[in-house]
């Protein structure tokens, strides 16, 4: 018997179980057939209302959840920072209790600040679904991670996963790492040590400096993204140095095993942290973590949407309890 | 709530279940003659099961071998809003193209028949049949659609508040179908059907 989903909201991958990333994972298998449908809408959230709360720059995820919940009939809503309130000085929580006062039932919410959904999430009714939060955490994409190496590789406990680039900065590394471990395989994390703290090896995640030496175990590569923003810092000397020391190209794969898969979030510099033939190459999934992210996300919204119906009072009329719903 | 239950009737074993079945496939071949165009869809997860067997004793007595699809109605559902905590969702897998079939749903229990609603809609968002037929194990009455089997394994007046459990080898590890009842308690349950696909 699979375990149940109960949580309101989804916040990251760190607290949950085992078993609830395992259901995600089922979840996600069964609603990627509805895309490959003529007719790739089912009716399961008709008449629910999904807010679209991306208060930082955002393409791939933001469309991703749009294309999600259309495919599952809800209606959408989006609010975007430049037409918003934000901007006359509204705080996100007045954002979001005004949003809550219109009787809406989920909030996909992307912040520039670790820990905003989880603040929205205890102080409004919705569902509350982290699309991205400062440094700390992008479940879906995570979920999106795993998805595509238990369908690439058929599994992923023992899998050696190793992830290159500035694990400091990124969320989609935090929320890659809680998931693989649960899951049961064995992470590295690679890059300049400006940008990878040794720290991190209480993680539960090896740490290394030198790409040649962990390349060669590896099964999966993720690749993350170097934020170009974030360059003025002088995290690293130069791109070019990066490209040269932490970069995947043709040279360096030659020391991979040959069915290693490469991911990467997105979006690619072409030629800092992938070349661009090995971007397009055989071994990149990259195409397909996009394709995945939507029924990845679908399983996520249903799931999160019965989650709500359990917080509150069913409507279920007292005379008619339900025979089989107990056992 | 307490779920306990004591069985009430037994209403067919292994061998029950074969001829009700072979029957049904006679039928559907006195009614059909050819089943070229014909596909089963089994409904998950028990009518699965059912249609397979059902398309094996037609490829016996016929020698016409019978796709066979498997079709989730979870997002289908009319009660999402009202059962907590969503319902897992299984695959459909139709390995044929539904258009200008004759399709036959296969289901283990016909009960209210808000399930055979639904998967009207979720086949149908999968092609234009040219028809939908319906076979069903155990009809157990208390219908709350106009809605009819046209090949029916046994036919069971029920109280609305008893439990039809049909058991198979594939999923249960036995071949039976009995009626069970629930133990009397202080607020007796009326039963409201739509329930009736709950995951146990």
């Amino acid at each position: 018997m699979m375990t149940r989903w109960t949580r309101k909201d989804l916040l990251g991958l760190e607290e949950l179980s085992r078993e609830e990333l395992l259901l995600l994972l089922d979840q996600a298998k069964a609603f990627r057939e509805v895309s490959l449908r003529p007719i790739k809408k089912v009716p399961a959230l008709r008449g629910r209302t999904v807010v679209l709360c991306f208060l930082e720059p955002s393409t791939r995820t933001r469309t991703s959840f749009e294309l999600a919940a259309k495919r599952l009939s809800a209606d959408i809503l989006q609010i975007q920072p430049s037409s918003s309130s934000l901007v006359k000085g509204e705080t996100v929580l007045d954002t979001a209790r005004n949003i809550e006062a219109m009787q809406v039932d989920i909030v996909v919410l992307r912040h520039s600040t670790s820990g905003v959904p989880a603040m929205v999430a205890h102080s409004i009714k919705p569902s509350v679904i982290n699309a991205g939060d400062g440094s700390h955490e992008h479940p879906t994409q995570g979920l999106v991670d795993l998805f595509t190496i238990q369908e690439k590789k058929g599994r992923i406990q023992g899998l050696n996963v190793l992830i290159i680039g500035d694990i400091l900065h990124s969320r989609v590394a935090r929320s890659d790492l809680w998931g693989l471990t649960k899951l049961g395989a064995k992470v590295t994390l690679c890059g300049p040590p400006t940008l990878v703290p040794s720290l991190m090896e209480t993680w539960g995640a090896k740490v290394s400096y030198h790409l040649e030496e962990v390349l060669p175990q590896a099964d999966v590569v993720i690749a993350l993204r170097l934020q170009l923003e974030r360059q003025q810092e002088k995290y690293i000397p130069s791109f070019r140095e990066y490209t040269k020391l932490y970069g995947i190209d043709q040279e360096k794969l030659k020391s991979a095993k040959p069915d290693l898969i490469l991911m990467h979030p997105g979006p690619v510099n072409r030629g800092v942290e992938l070349s661009p033939e090995v971007a397009d190459g055989p071994q990149s999934v990259i195409l397909d973590q996009v394709t995945n992210g939507i029924a990845v996300r679908m399983a996520v919204l249903y799931l999160v949407a019965g989650g709500r119906a359990a917080h509150q009072t069913p409507v279920v009329p007292k005379s008619s309890p339900s025979p089989v719903e107990a056992d | 709530m307490s779920n306990q239950t004591h069985v009430k009737a037994h209403l067919l074993d292994e061998q029950g279940i074969r001829r009700a079945l072979t029957r049904m496939a006679h039928e559907i071949l006195e009614r059909h003659r050819v089943l070229e165009r014909i596909a089963l869809v089994g409904i998950r997860s028990r009518g699965e099961w059912i249609a397979k067997r059902l398309s094996t004793l037609l490829s016996e007595i016929d020698g016409t071998l019978v796709p066979v699809g498997a079709l989730d109605i979870t997002l289908y559902r009319d009660d999402l809003s009202l059962v907590a905590a969503n319902p897992i969702v299984h695959s459909t897998e139709i390995p044929f193209d539904v258009t200008g079939r004759k399709i036959i749903f296969v289901d283990d229990v016909l009960f209210t028949g808000r399930t055979i609603r639904a998967a009207m809609d979720a086949l149908t968002d999968l092609g234009r049949p040219q028809s939908i037929e319906l076979a069903v194990l155990v009809d157990r009455g208390h219908r709350e659609l106009p809605i009819k089997a046209d090949y029916v394994g046994k036919n069971v007046p029920t109280s609305k508040g008893d439990l039809v459990q049909v058991r198979l080898t594939e999923s249960d590890g036995v071949d039976e179908v009995v009626v069970e009842e629930p133990v009397v308690s202080e607020r007796p349950s009326t039963g409201s059907g739509r329930t009736e696909r709950v995951e146990p």
